[in-house]
Parts: C-alpha cells; sequence; structure tokens
C-alpha cells in the first residue's frame, strides 16, 4: 500500500500537526520507505497468536476511587503559555 | 585545586567514590567541584542541556553534613548526571525539544526522587534525542551531543548513539560519576557500547516510569549508564522501586544487586542466538561475540546455541508499536497548558496544529504520523493488532530459549560510533542501529551493554547480555565476568580541555 501526498495532509490532520505543504511529498516518500519496509511482517502466520497486552505477567492493581491530591491550581498554571485567574485562554470555541 | 588531582577525583568509579567518602578521604564538596569544572570545561561535547553547578554545591555542602553526623545516604554526596527526561522539581525538564523548552515541573520523577532521597547530588540535566526519538542523539533541538571517542585516523566529530547520549558522553568524558538514562529501543545499551562504558535496560516494570516524559508507554524503562557493572549494581538499587503512582511498577522487593553480582559463574549457562549474526556486520563485531563466548566459557559456563527465529521482525515491528503509543502519549502538547504555543492563532486546531507543526523536530513529527496512520480506521488490523501479535511471538522466543540457558550474550550494536551526519539522510539506516536492542523492549526483559574491546581504530564496542524477567541479578554476574576478562581500561584522550 502507498501513501501519497493526499494521506499525508489527512493523517497530518488526525495529529493536530500543521505540515507545509512542501513538505506533503517528502514526507510521503520517507513514509512509503517505512511502510514498504513494515510490510515484511505480512510473510507471519499469526492466525491464532493473542495480542501482547502486558509485558509481565501481572494484574493491573487497584486502589480506591478516592481523592489523593489535589488544590495545585497555581502549580498546574505555572507553565501555562497564557492564563488568567487559574483558567487556561484558548482561541474562542463557540460563537 | 590543580587539575591532576580534579582529573584524580573525576576518573573516580562509583564505588570508589562512595567508599572515599564513606571513608572522609574526600568530601562531596570537592568531588562535586570537580565535576562542576569538568562540565564547564566540556561544553564542548555538549552533553548537558541545563547545568545545575551551583545547586550541586549546595546538595553536596549538605550531604557532608550528614555524613559528619553519621546519616550518610546509600548514595551520599556521589555526583549524578540526569537525562532531561525525567523532571526534576523547579529544573528544566525539555525532553530536547523545542516544545517544553521552558518546561519546569512542579514535581519529581520517582526515580530520581529515590536518588535525591539516598543522598546523590545532581550534576545537571544532559542531551538526548527529542522526545528519546533517535539513535545518534541528532534530534535534539539543542544540537548534537559529541562523543568523546575519536578514531585513531581522524579528527572527525562521532555521535555518542542515542537516545541517552549526553548521559553515555558525560560518563564516558569523566563528567559524572554515573548517569541515568532510558530505554525504549536500546537508548541505554547502544550508546553505552559505542562510548565504551556500561548501560543497564531493568526489566520493565523494575524502574517507575512515573515523572519520566512518556515515549511509548509499554517500552519504556530507566536504568542506570557507568563506569563498571559494580556501579550499574549499585545505582539500580537506588533507581527501583515499588510504586503505587506506576500502574505498571512490579510489586516484587529490590535485591541488593550489588551482592547478586559477586561469585562466579560456573554452570552458568549462555545461549548465543544464531539469529544475531548479520550479513553485511563488520568482521570486528563477529571476533568480538565470539571472544565474549571463549571468556565466559574459560569461567566455567557453558555455551549453548539457540534459535530466536522471529528477531527479524522485531525491528519493523517496533517501528509500529513505538510510534503508535507515540503518537497518543504527544497528543498532551497542544500549546495550552504548558510548552511551546504559537503565535496569533486563528482558532483552535489552528493553535494546535501550528503549536506542534513549530515545537515537534522532524523525526518526531515523522513518528507521531507513522503512528496515526497505523492507529487509524482501516489500517489497525493491518498494522498494530499484527505488531502486537508479532510482539507475542518475540516473547515466546525468548521464553523457550531461557528453556536451555540463563542470559544470552549478543553484540550490543551492528558497529562503532559513526560521524555526525552519516546516517541522519534515511531514517530506515538510523532505525538499524537498534537491530540488537529491541527485541529485549519488546519482550520486556533486562538487558546490559559492558564494553568489551576497541576497534582497529580505536573506537569501543560493546557485548550485551540478556536476562530472564527480574533476573538482573544473574545478568550482573554475567557481566562482570565478561568485564573481568575483557579488562577495558580505555578512556577517550580529553582532547576538548586541551
Amino acid at each position: 500500500m502507498s501513501v501519497d501526498k493526499d494521506t499525508v495532509r489527512r493523517i497530518a490532520r488526525l495529529a493536530r500537526i500543521a505540515v507545509p505543504d512542501a513538505r506533503l511529498e517528502p514526507m510521503a516518500a520517507e513514509l512509503n520507505g517505512i511502510f514498504q519496509w513494515v510490510e515484511m511482517l505480512g510473510e507471519v502466520n499469526v492466525e491464532g497468536v493473542p495480542a501482547m497486552t502486558s509485558v509481565v505477567a501481572q494484574k493491573l492493581k487497584w486502589r480506591r476511587d478516592e481523592v489523593s491530591d489535589g488544590g495545585q491550581a497555581d502549580a498546574l498554571m505555572a507553565n501555562a503559555p497564557e492564563g488568567e485567574d487559574h483558567f487556561f485562554i484558548v482561541p474562542k470555541v463557540v460563537e | 585545586m590543580p587539575a591532576s588531582v580534579s582529573d584524580e577525583l573525576t576518573r573516580m568509579t562509583l564505588a570508589e567514590a562512595r567508599d572515599a567518602l564513606r571513608a572522609k578521604r574526600i568530601s562531596s564538596r570537592e568531588l562535586t567541584g570537580a565535576f562542576v569544572s569538568a562540565i564547564e570545561a566540556g561544553r564542548p561535547l555538549n552533553a548537558f542541556i541545563t547545568e545545575a553547578g551551583e545547586q550541586a554545591l549546595h546538595m553536596a555542602a549538605a550531604s557532608d553534613h550528614r555524613i559528619a553526623r553519621g546519616e550518610a545516604g546509600e548514595l551520599e554526596g556521589l555526583p549524578l548526571a540526569i537525562k532531561d527526561l525525567f523532571c526534576t522539581r523547579g529544573t528544566r525538564t525539555t525532553a530536547a525539544s523545542k516544545i517544553l523548552g521552558d518546561f519546569v515541573p512542579p514535581y519529581e520523577s520517582t526515580v530520581t526522587q529515590n536518588l535525591w532521597d539516598a543522598g546523590a547530588v545532581m550534576l545537571g540535566k544532559t542531551n538526548l534525542d527529542e522526545f528519546a526519538m533517535g539513535s545518534s542523539n541528532e534530534t535534539s533541538f539543542f544540537g548534537p551531543v559529541i562523543n568523546p571517542w575519536r578514531a585513531n585516523d581522524s579528527n572527525a566529530s562521532l555521535v555518542p548513539g542515542g537516545s541517552s547520549g549526553g548521559s553515555a558522553a558525560a560518563v564516558a568524558a569523566d563528567l559524572c560519576l554515573a548517569a541515568t538514562g532510558t530505554d525504549t529501543g536500546g537508548s541505554i545499551r547502544q550508546p553505552a557500547a559505542v562510548t565504551g562504558r556500561v548501560g543497564l535496560k531493568p526489566t520493565y516494570g523494575r524502574c517507575s516510569r512515573f515523572g519520566i516524559v512518556a515515549f511509548a508507554s509499554s517500552l519504556d524503562q530507566a536504568g542506570p549508564m557507568t563506569k563498571t557493572v559494580r556501579d550499574a549494581a549499585i545505582m539500580l538499587k537506588t533507581m527501583a522501586s515499588v510504586d503505587p503512582r506506576d500502574s505498571t511498577s512490579v510489586d516484587l522487593p529490590v535485591p541488593d544487586y550489588e551482592k547478586l553480582m559477586e561469585g562466579p559463574i560456573k554452570g552458568l549457562r549462555v545461549g548465543i542466538p544464531k539469529e544475531y549474526r548479520i550479513d553485511g556486520a563488520p568482521a570486528e563485531i563477529d571476533t568480538l561475540w565470539t571472544k565474549g563466548a571463549e571468556w565466559l566459557k574459560a569461567q566455567g559456563a557453558e555455551i549453548v546455541e539457540i534459535s530466536l527465529p522471529h528477531t527479524k521482525y522485531a525491528l519493523p515491528t517496533y517501528y509500529i508499536v513505538a510510534p503508535a503509543e507515540a503518537s497518543s502519549n504527544l497528543a498532551r502538547y497542544d500549546g495550552v497548558r504548558f510548552g511551546h504555543r504559537a503565535a496569533g492563532p486563528r482558532d483552535i486546531t489552528d493553535l494546535y496544529e501550528r503549536s506542534r507543526g513549530e515545537g515537534f523536530g522532524a523525526e518526531v513529527q515523522r513518528r507521531v504520523l507513522i503512528g496515526t496512520y497505523v492507529l487509524s480506521a482501516g489500517y489497525y488490523d493491518a498494522y498494530y493488532a499484527r505488531a502486537q501479535k508479532l510482539r507475542t511471538l518475540i516473547a515466546r522466543d525468548f521464553a523457550s530459549a531461557f528453556e536451555k540457558c540463563d542470559v544470552l550474550l549478543t553484540p550490543s550494536t551492528p558497529g562503532p560510533a559513526f560521524a555526525v551526519g552519516a546516517k541522519t539522510a534515511d531514517p530506515l539506516e538510523m532505525y538499524l542501529q537498534d537491530v540488537f536492542t529491541v527485541t529485549v523492549n519488546l519482550a520486556g526483559l533486562p538487558g546490559i551493554s559492558v564494553p568489551a574491546g576497541l576497534t582497529a581504530n580505536g573506537l569501543p564496542l560493546g557485548l550485551q547480555l540478556i536476562g530472564k524477567a527480574f533476573d538482573e541479578g544473574t545478568l550482573l554476574r554475567a557481566a562482570r565476568a565478561v568485564e573481568d576478562a575483557a579488562e577495558f581500561a580505555h578512556s577517550p584522550a580529553k582532547w576538548w580541555s586541551a
């Protein structure tokens, strides 16, 4: 299967990354090189093989559903590129 | 302090420095001061993104007080370098990315907290490939790291491997006693190998991932980069812990690795996987590998030929699984809550797209796009689901190999350090650097690279040992046997401080 310029534009949109038009073609070529190489996985018979979901045999731990931390609005806002009174500022979303 | 005294201090191993501090032969302030000067002189290597000399001297003074009061911790007063992927409270943590260029974490990673609780001193944050994506440290927003080693016949700048290239260079150039690294596909072992030092990737779940900037969560694991196998054992004992803040942290007590490392290897069964002999690898790699097996045999180990039939599928499997996980982990960088934000956004989508387009470098963008593609509707089964099945087969290969042996011995890398810029044009060629290391991450196993020899041109090469899950003790013991036999005592000439 081959990735073209329009596919790159579509996945870049899905990934929310602005890729300049001039980069679409070269990026398609790079991705094609990589996808052609991973095609070799197709030659392996994986019928009946379970997908790996955890690399170590361990049951996921349970904990009580209770608040264990919080009240740290100042710390949370400390790295915000734009914020005011414990709110993050974004462009207008709802007209 | 005269340069020769300073050199004597910085050349010490972690164990030597620990013993000298405990015996009060040196103070942490002297020791830390020597490293702070070495780091300044070492700036041409670009090993550090953030130097923390002043803070280090304060930490050292506090350590000296604790030593005087008889309250010394396990790593009291020992100066370390920290890969800039570990969040450090109040000290900028960048992941070598523009998108996190000014990020100052309000919290500490569990691994680094464990180190400070044991009394260690932080010298600074080391350079890496952006978000740990790379094998040469050339994708860093802060510029490439230069390998302290040079070939005998050339002054050309070589890469230190990656992604923990800054940590590797800092250890090799005596800019710290030891460093932390992280390893998703080889990022501790490969740079350790090409800088002539020791790098240990523990079993998945042994070190907490809390507070480490996430790349591929099912593969990422922190580990030590050190001058000796003993030092790796000392570091791992403190870095490892059971952490309620990481749901994949495994509930097993942390043993005393330095004790487990001692002892003979008589009767140890060492597996040699035939699939690791690859076409086109330099003859020196093969020769060293054979030598390594002979070293272990001479110490009483039994050499067993084994097979890992799915080895050749490991890298392509990795390049589906890791980008898929990265694409979802890196979704958090949106220009809103932290990190780089594009100027004058038209709307919210424009804010996301341009912040990420400007903030991520080329390799990170490439991997996020691969990940987005393989997870997108219609392609999930063909790529991601298939790759996860391959991962099961790769793990099964190891499980059946370990019925016949206790550890595996392989080369660490397909070659020595290469020139800066030599492999940046073709992503695939760069990916192949991890051909011997990546299988271990896919199976969650521990692996260690030990310096084993020099090429004819004077560049270091490593041998890798792979162990059973949570059997770092046996792994370290075998690594020590390789280290003893190799008698690798080489260090790079300090051309940068001439």
